[in-house]
């Protein structure tokens, strides 16, 4: 059996990710199947994230495996100093697959390096969170009924927001067009600019989150704007509602623009957009369950 | 008869290394990569010298040993303008520039805290992205590091 481990997004190339957003289209029409029956899956949450592990734990539940691990490193034995090696070549011992979340930036791809089992990054600090790339793919390819040339527009922390650096990433196989909405403070890394740039993707970048952005739009990217990167709160205050977002504000979009959000969401999308049917967030989280039980097959090498 | 004192200001060898054109701000830092305190050869090392090429440069001299080459390639992280001499009975057998490998195992220091590499026993692991200006990405935590941050092991 082919060892899958699925540490960055870049791991994957264009043809595994089509074969995943497949998968996952399979599990949304039939998400309780018996494929994991006899299979034992760890997950391990060295930094707790409930919304991710529960996701990742019903899409094994649902395919009929077992979950063991624990939710936080206080109730593991890295509490009692024991190495990242030595957790993982410990539990490799018992489970098929790993999942795993770590606040250190490289700790998946080092656990995948030494565990004879295949582990899935389920977020390793700053650096990547595969498995909300996937959904995020998953949410565009099912509401659009195509990744193929939209126009995306991510507002709010593309500084230091990681899933709007992996999508940006992801989607460059299918040639997209950009508006990046941000204020200077947390405007996307040069680095990302420069990847655009290589990969001749067109981008716009403006601090005005205008009805001209909005009505180009076929994806809204809302992200998060948390009030500790600011040293000034007024600043802060007045960052968040410039980038927030209203229901009259999609009054001329287009008919396909779907509004997403990785949450937890706090105020950066009123409450009034929820029940307009192009708010797309909630079922974007359930789609999470469909990609993580393809991610989970993938690992395993179950077809 | 000048020129010949000139050349005499380092004693001549007979089996062993030279390494020439170092810049004098990296001289000791190649000392310590290749842990010439504490090796019991006969070493001379030049600080500060002449050089029509680059005003002053610092040169190393090493009877009797051969160092690999992946080993000789790592100078070219802190002295890229190194030459290496091979010695053979008072022969240069072999010179040539230092080149800097596509990937540097266990020889930098990530600079990001929050890496794995600065918390747990391991390896360091980067590809260099480009050579000039160097810039190295860590094969861990994926940060891009430029020489100013970059650190020996």
């Amino acid at each position: 059996m082919d060892k899958k481990s699925l540490v960055s997004i870049s791991d994957l190339s264009k043809d595994e990710i089509i074969g995943l957003l497949k998968r996952a289209s399979e599990f949304e029409k039939n998400p309780n199947q018996h494929i994991l029956e006899g299979k034992v899956v760890a997950t391990l949450f060295f930094e707790p994230s409930t919304r991710t592990r529960l996701s990742f734990e019903t899409a094994v539940n649902r395919l009929g495996g077992k979950v063991i691990g624990f939710s936080d490193a206080k109730t593991s034995s890295q509490s009692k100093g024991e190495t990242l090696k030595d957790t993982i070549m410990m539990v490799s011992n018992y489970a098929d697959v790993i999942v795993m979340r770590h606040h250190l930036e490289g700790a998946a791809r080092y656990a995948s390096e030494i565990s004879p089992i295949p582990i899935v990054n389920a977020g390793d600090g700053a650096n990547q969170h595969p498995s909300q790339t996937m959904l995020d793919l998953y949410s565009i390819f099912k509401t659009q009924g195509t990744l193929a040339n939209r126009v995306i527009t991510m507002v709010g922390d593309l500084k230091y927001g990681r899933t709007v650096h992996s999508l940006l990433e992801a989607m460059h196989y299918w040639n997209p067009r950009f508006n990046f909405v941000a204020c200077d403070e947390l405007k996307m890394p040069d680095k990302y600019k420069r990847f655009c740039h290589e990969h001749g993707i067109q981008y716009r970048e403006t601090t005005d989150f205008s009805a001209d952005v909005i009505n180009e739009t076929d994806i809204l990217y809302m992200t998060r704007v948390q009030g500790e990167r600011f040293t000034d709160m007024l600043e802060y205050e007045r960052t968040k509602s410039l980038y927030t977002l209203h229901n009259e504000m999609l009054a001329h979009s287009k008919p396909n623009l779907r509004v997403l959000h990785p949450l937890p969401r706090i105020t950066e999308i009123d409450q009034d957009v929820d029940d307009n049917p192009k708010a797309y967030y909630f079922q974007q989280a359930k789609n999470g369950l469909y990609a993580r039980q393809a991610i989970l097959c993938r690992a395993l090498g179950i077809e | 008869m000048k020129k010949n004192k000139k050349e005499l200001a380092v004693a001549a060898l007979e089996n062993g290394i030279v390494i020439d054109h170092i810049p004098t701000d990296a001289l000791f830092q190649v000392v310590d990569l290749l842990g010439l305190r504490t090796v019991t050869n006969n070493v001379t090392i030049g600080f500060n010298l002449d050089s029509s090429e680059m005003g002053k440069k610092g040169i190393i001299k090493i009877a009797d040993i051969e160092y690999p080459e992946d080993v000789l390639n790592r100078i070219a992280l802190i002295a890229p303008t190194a030459v290496v001499n091979i010695i053979k009975n008072y022969d240069v057998v072999a010179k040539r520039p230092v080149s800097l490998p596509d990937t540097l195992l266990n020889l930098v220091k990530c600079p990001n805290p929050k890496c794995i590499t600065n918390n747990e026993p391991m390896r360091t692991h980067f590809e260099v992205v480009s050579y000039r200006p160097l810039s190295l990405k860590c094969h861990f935590c994926e940060c891009v590091a430029s020489a100013a941050e970059i650190t020996l092991k």
